[in-house]
């Protein structure tokens, strides 16, 4: 067995308006970073797993993201996985 | 018909339902712990309102995996009533026996007001006694209450006739200005496609006793008690 460190990224999809986003770029533009544009607030989530091989990690993080950690309705995911 | 409505931690609405439920419409009605699951007696599961689980990761993403949702899910495909209001209707879409997701208000505000709605399909048990395109007036209390969903979703909502409620103005004319929230299509309720399942953003339940004044609310579950 071995432990991984992972490092997950929600994110909102484009399709899917972020008000949040919106009011933080307009924000960063009055403070004079007028060249900032496409500003997308997400979630970070750090976790560590147990199992028996690189696959079996990705697959089940796979699968609590899909059940549990996203919602594919209106979010992307994506994930950095480390070998401790 | 009897009625049961489960409470999760956070549930804040409980009562008010089965107040209205209970001790106006004289239902038999009966609270439903989370962790419980047998419901084989009970015709209409309510999913309160309120911050199940403190919407923590996402509303109603962890009140999903509660053990009562598998005997909700059980209930539903029975062809029984299922009713989520504000947070029941998120977890109703987390769960996916409601198309869509509920998102941050367009505006970031928590919204707590009277919606302005129009009554857009009285050919179902859940509005009968509402005239068709009437136009009511009924609470809204939330954060996260943007429908959205893909335009195909959209799509096939709008063709099959399930969107059961709409955000208006007084006139009830379908305007960007009487959206309070940015739902899409001024989206403010929807049922599934066997129509059995109903989830809405405003609250019936509180505006339902006269002592309110406030009655809008009562068409619903007058409709669907004398269904």
């Amino acid at each position: 067995m071995a432990t991984y460190q992972s490092r997950i990224y929600v994110t909102l999809r484009p399709s899917v308006l972020d008000p949040a986003g919106v009011a933080v770029e307009s924000g960063l533009k009055q403070m004079g970073y007028t060249e900032v544009e496409g500003v997308r607030i997400g979630k970070y989530i750090e976790l560590t797993l147990t199992a028996s091989d690189e696959n079996t990690a990705k697959q089940q993080l796979d699968q609590m993201c899909d059940q549990l950690l996203a919602n594919t309705v209106i979010e992307n995911y994506c994930f950095e996985l480390i070998e401790k | 018909m009897k009625f049961g409505i489960i409470v999760f931690p956070g549930s804040n609405c409980d009562r008010d339902v089965a107040m209205v439920t209970q001790d106006l419409f004289k239902q038999p009605t009966r609270m439903i712990w989370h962790q419980e699951t047998n419901i084989d007696d009970l015709d209409l599961i309510v999913i309160p309102g309120g911050f199940s689980y403190g919407d923590y990761l996402r509303c109603g993403a962890i009140a999903r995996f509660s053990p009562i949702i598998k005997s909700v899910i059980k209930h539903a495909d029975q062809g029984k009533y299922v009713l989520g209001i504000c947070n029941g209707f998120q977890i109703l879409t987390e769960i996916g026996l409601l198309p869509g997701a509920l998102i941050r208000n367009r505006d970031l505000h928590f919204i707590c007001d009277r919606s302005v709605l129009r009554v857009e399909n009285n050919a179902l048990p859940w509005t009968k006694a509402y005239h068709n395109q009437q136009v009511i007036t009924i609470p809204i209390a939330h954060g996260e209450g943007r429908y959205f969903a893909d335009q195909d979703t959209l799509k096939e909502l709008e063709d099959n006739q399930q969107v059961l409620f709409r955000y208006c103005n007084n006139q009830g004319e379908i305007t960007q200005e009487s959206n309070p929230n940015g739902s899409l299509n001024n989206i403010a309720g929807i049922v599934n496609k066997k129509g059995n399942i109903l989830g809405m953003m405003p609250h019936p339940e509180r505006a339902s006793d006269p002592i309110l004044k406030a009655t809008d609310g009562r068409g619903l579950f007058e409709s669907i008690i004398n269904r």
